[in-house]
């Protein structure tokens, strides 16, 4: 009875995921990214570079209202600051790469790189005096500031289409990563209509113009500016942007099952202990 | 089972409190000297299972609802914070989301464990009842925080639920309008549904309790599916039993593990990361994985039973399904308990099994999926090139009279061309049209799919009537579709005719292999070739 | 150790490994169950986006001579007061009276990164340092109060125009809250 409930059990669970993969055009192409293995954590080059293409070209249109600058800065973000000390001058330098070992977390109040993004941005707020709408600086405690300030304004800005939130835009799409890259490539250049044809877009007709030419972006640490570099680049940013504490749950992951191994084990030993003698 | 007490308490204290609240007497009673049948096996152990995940449930739970807010417009952000924002809120979150369905595949485990071994038989008829009362309250519980996250799944899992109330005849409605405080699933809806979904737990402990009492008084069910004859028979339930149970939960959170650090996400759906949106439905719905087979069952009725509209039917069908797990206990004739020594009712079990899951598949798939088929698609599409163009006007003389006009003024034109079509403009008006002279033209057509079929037929339409065509013939050759709706129907007919016809009836019939006299003799007898 | 001993399975040896299997078994539990406790302990700590709150930038430029503001740092009331010069002199005179918590009004406008403050401006934890209440104005002659800073309506605790603690249940001074200047008209607490 077990060995067949286990099939049965096995041949269930297939299904389900066979029944998630349904309803999609063209399947997005399966694209190698960091995070995709058990252990993997995120590029950060490419997550600081996507958050650089998000915000040139992206937010423009697209929000993403669940995210804070301060949360570009805190631990697992792509700015988080790391002060290492220099082993020739002895002096301590900040930087944004996570160093091997050694280096102590920068509070995100205290990181210049969030602060600078933060202040970069323009913000509406209600004036503290007269009570009326006003622009100020960005503080890091600020929500990204929104293209649109409701979705009426959105569609009335795009033609009648809504640009959807992009915090958590590749949990909400079959794909994820893949189908946000995937999508990012897959103009074919035709129209219909006000409409771009795309590959992977179900229905294959988008109101999203191909956002991404080569070398719209210039970036500073050399990658490659072309529309396949842009398209991974951002696609890793907005898994970041949707699941920033995948690292340290997957970190937490190895030792929690680890854990769970010797105990299994050690109450394996017990249970043979007690039952040892016993009939059963 | 409840016999005398054991216990001896050994301290002071312990004697002093043990006359004026035997609350440690009452607890080595029931979970150290308990005597457990010594041949328990693994599937068993879910029951210790089942209860980590309860705990697991509701202490996740309480410290979720510390920071979620159970308001329309702040619900999705609240979980968002949770997961971003709040200390550990990215552990805790996924622990309550995946624990829910391991809680429901924990359940599933149990149930068909009982009733393979028959432990819904007497004298174990109120403990079956009240697991299955316990069931019934997690499919109500988990419906109701499904929606809270507010997300597209969220959204329109609760309409369409709650339009199953409305099937209900005379009363449906104002069920439906009192179950959502409105007209429409809305901020009232949510917060009460918040509220249920905090109580209900507590209540299914409540139940627990109930049902952990049952099972002391009645004793455990074991494979055998022999009653415990003497001390032999059984072994205490600390160290044997708890060890056991300790041991299998330790693997079950292995795998619980896997899914909260690795895959999150993976027995979820990817539309409830959508906030919801009141005007617009996701392209498909669909239910949590673990209640997909009853939303088959729920699915399978696309016809209209006499006056039950099919609506009406697969609502019943689906809370059938559930009730009939009630009654059980007085459906199965066997006096055997245990399938282990009931060779054909074993067969029909696992066919059972298989049945549940593939109901399970359907419910996630597209109703109208075609499985099989009983050949190609296709279809021609004929013209005539050419020819001169003949309009031939059907009179009739009553509207009751114009299929039999029509029908003459077709074969009158028939014996001149087959080019012909005839249209109704009218009660008892028509026009046939027909080419005659022409050169007969046509274009055949094969496909696998319904779709290919129809785009091949435009194109050739297209062809047709850029040829100069007044008018087109199209024939159409489909064959029998074997869709997971029929799918669903034959399961759904499996799933009622196991409960309702094969368990009544094979008690009667079969003939059962040997049962062991006592559950201490194939155990210990193994060496002397017992079987 | 995996080995067993038919024979003696039961004796002395066998107790000992059984019971060392059984210790194993109860402390890496007891370790797990109490690691899993700490995120659910936690959990009730403020959240990363109330820690980010944590700072406020308040304009002195709108505060006139003898008025005060309240600003809201953390969640909680901040006085911000203008002090006039009869108030200042007040506060260094009393420098030197009987105090309950002996405090000098010059360390009592210092800035959080130790540079001396200005003598007008002072920057206060507005909630009593007895049970929390805020104290009213007693420089406004519609409340109560014999030292010209402020009294607290809920068990009448007196504070002096340095806001130190001069009469009642409160045991120690209002507290200072960290605040810089950022320019001449603009102070930044936290």
């Amino acid at each position: 009875m077990l060995r067949a409930l286990t099939i049965a059990a096995i041949a269930a669970a297939a299904a389900v995921g066979v029944a998630f993969a349904a309803s999609e055009a063209e399947h997005p192409e399966d694209y190698r990214f960091s995070f995709d293995s058990p252990l993997g954590g995120y590029d950060m080059g490419a997550v600081q570079r996507g958050f650089q293409v998000y915000s040139q070209v992206c937010s423009n249109c697209h929000a993403l209202e669940h995210l804070a600058y301060r949360h570009l800065g805190e631990e697992g973000g792509p700015f988080a600051a790391y002060l290492v000390r220099n082993h020739e001058t002895g002096a301590e330098e900040m930087t944004t790469t996570k160093p091997e070992h050694g280096g102590r977390f920068v509070e995100v109040t205290d990181n210049p790189y969030v602060r600078a993004i933060a202040e970069a941005a323009t913000i509406t707020d209600i004036d503290g005096t007269s009570g009326q709408p006003t622009d100020r600086p960005g503080r890091i405690s600020d929500y990204f500031r929104r293209p649109f300030p409701n979705a009426i304004a959105a569609r009335a800005s795009n033609g009648g289409a809504l640009p959807p939130d992009l915090s958590v835009i590749v949990s909400a799409r079959h794909g994820g990563a893949d189908y946000v890259r995937s999508l990012m490539m897959g103009y074919t250049g035709e129209t219909s209509g006000a409409q771009h044809v795309n590959r992977y877009f179900p229905g294959e007709k988008i109101s999203m113009a191909p956002p991404l030419v080569d070398n719209a972006v210039s970036y500073a640490d050399g990658s490659p500016t072309t529309v396949a570099q842009y398209a991974t680049d951002v696609a890793t940013f907005l898994q970041w942007a949707a699941d920033p504490h995948m690292e340290q749950r997957k970190r937490t992951g190895v030792i929690v099952l680890a854990f769970l191994l010797v105990l299994s084990a050690l109450l394996y030993l017990a249970y043979k202990q007690v039952w040892r003698g016993e009939s059963h | 089972m409840s016999g005398h007490s054991t216990y001896e308490p050994k301290s002071g204290f312990t004697r002093w409190l043990d006359k004026r609240l035997p609350i440690v007497r009452l607890t080595h009673d029931s979970f150290v000297a308990y005597p457990t049948p010594r041949n328990l096996n693994y599937w068993w152990t879910f029951g210790a299972i089942l209860s980590l995940c309860l705990i697991v449930q509701i202490v996740t739970g309480i410290v979720l609802a510390m920071h979620y807010v159970p308001h329309i417009d702040h619900a999705f952000d609240s979980v968002q914070r949770i997961k971003r924002d709040v200390p550990y809120g990215w552990l805790i979150q996924p622990i309550h989301a995946v624990g829910a369905s391991m809680f429901f595949l924990a359940v599933y485990i149990h149930m068909f464990r009982g009733l393979y071994y028959g432990s819904y038989k007497a004298p174990r008829e109120v403990l079956w009842i009240l697991g299955c009362l316990i069931y019934a309250l997690m499919v109500a519980t988990g419906f109701l925080g499904y929606t809270l996250p507010w997300g597209q799944m969220s959204f329109w899992g609760a309409t369409v639920i709650t339009s199953i109330l409305g099937a209900i005849p005379f009363v449906g409605e104002p069920i439906q309008t009192w179950i959502a405080g409105g007209a429409a699933i809305d901020q009232p809806t949510l917060n009460r549904f918040f509220s249920l979904h905090y109580l209900l737990p507590f209540v299914i402990a409540g139940v627990v309790v109930l049902h952990i009492w049952a099972l002391h008084e009645v004793g455990q069910n074991n494979p055998a599916g022999v009653e415990v004859k003497s001390k032999a028979d059984t072994v205490p339930f600390t160290p044997h039993a708890t060890m056991k149970d300790l041991f299998a939960t330790s693997i079950f959170l292995i795998l619980f593990a896997v899914f909260v650090f690795y895959m999150p996400d993976a027995l979820g759906h990817a539309d409830n990361y959508i906030r919801a949106n009141p005007v617009q439905t996701p392209p498909e719905i669909v239910p949590e994985w673990y209640l997909l087979p009853f939303y088959a069952i729920l699915r399978a009725f696309d016809f209209n039973i006499g006056p039950i509209d099919s609506r009406t039917a697969g609502v019943i069908a689906m809370f059938a399904s559930i009730g009939v797990l009630f009654v059980l206990p007085w459906l199965d004739t066997s006096s055997v308990r245990s399938m282990r020594y009931r060779p054909a009712a074993r067969q029909f079990f696992l066919i059972f099994v298989v049945v549940s899951c593939v109901l399970g598949w359907c419910g996630g798939q597209s109703p109208s999926v075609v499985l099989a088929k009983s050949g190609n698609y296709s279809g021609a599409v004929r013209w005539a090139e050419g020819g001169q163009l003949i309009e031939q006007p059907i009179v009739a003389t009553s509207e009751a009279e114009y299929p039999a006009a029509s029908r003459a003024a077709v074969s009158a034109m028939r014996e001149r061309t087959e080019i012909l079509l005839a249209s109704r403009n009218g009660p008892t008006g028509g026009m046939v049209r027909a080419t005659v002279g022409g050169t007969p033209r046509s274009i055949e057509v094969r496909a696998d799919t319904r779709e290919e079929l129809d785009e091949k037929i435009n194109e050739a339409k297209r062809s047709a009537f850029g040829g100069g065509a007044p008018f087109i013939l199209v024939d159409h050759n489909i064959p029998f579709e074997f869709t997971v709706t029929r799918l669903s129907q034959l399961m759904t007919a499996y799933y009622f005719f196991f409960f309702l016809v094969l368990l009544p009836l094979l008690g009667l019939i079969e003939k059962p292999n040997r049962v062991p006299d006592t559950i201490a003799k194939p155990v210990t007898g193994q060496a002397q070739g017992a079987s | 150790m995996a080995e067993a001993k038919p024979a003696d399975a039961h004796g002395a040896d066998g107790e000992t490994r059984r019971d060392f299997i059984f210790i194993a078994a109860g402390s890496v539990a007891a370790v797990g169950a109490a690691a899993t406790a700490w995120p659910f302990v936690d959990q009730m700590n403020p959240a990363a986006d109330t820690r980010a709150l944590a700072i406020t930038e308040v304009d002195l430029s709108a505060i006139e001579v003898g008025q005060q503001i309240k600003a809201i740092w953390q969640g909680k009331p901040v006085f911000v007061r203008h002090r006039t010069p009869a108030e200042i002199a007040s506060a260094q005179r009393d420098d030197y009276a009987s105090l309950k918590d002996p405090e000098k009004d010059a360390d009592r406008i210092k800035q959080a990164d130790g540079e001396p403050g200005k003598a007008e401006w002072l920057i206060l934890q507005a909630n009593c340092t007895h049970l929390g209440c805020v104290p009213l104005p007693s420089f406004d002659p519609a409340y109560k109060g014999q030292f010209g800073g402020w009294f607290c309506p809920c068990h009448g605790s007196d504070f002096d125009t340095s806001g130190r603690i001069r009469g009642g249940p409160a045991p120690i001074n209002l507290r200072v809250a960290p605040f810089v200047y950022l320019n001449d008209t603009t102070i930044r607490i936290g």
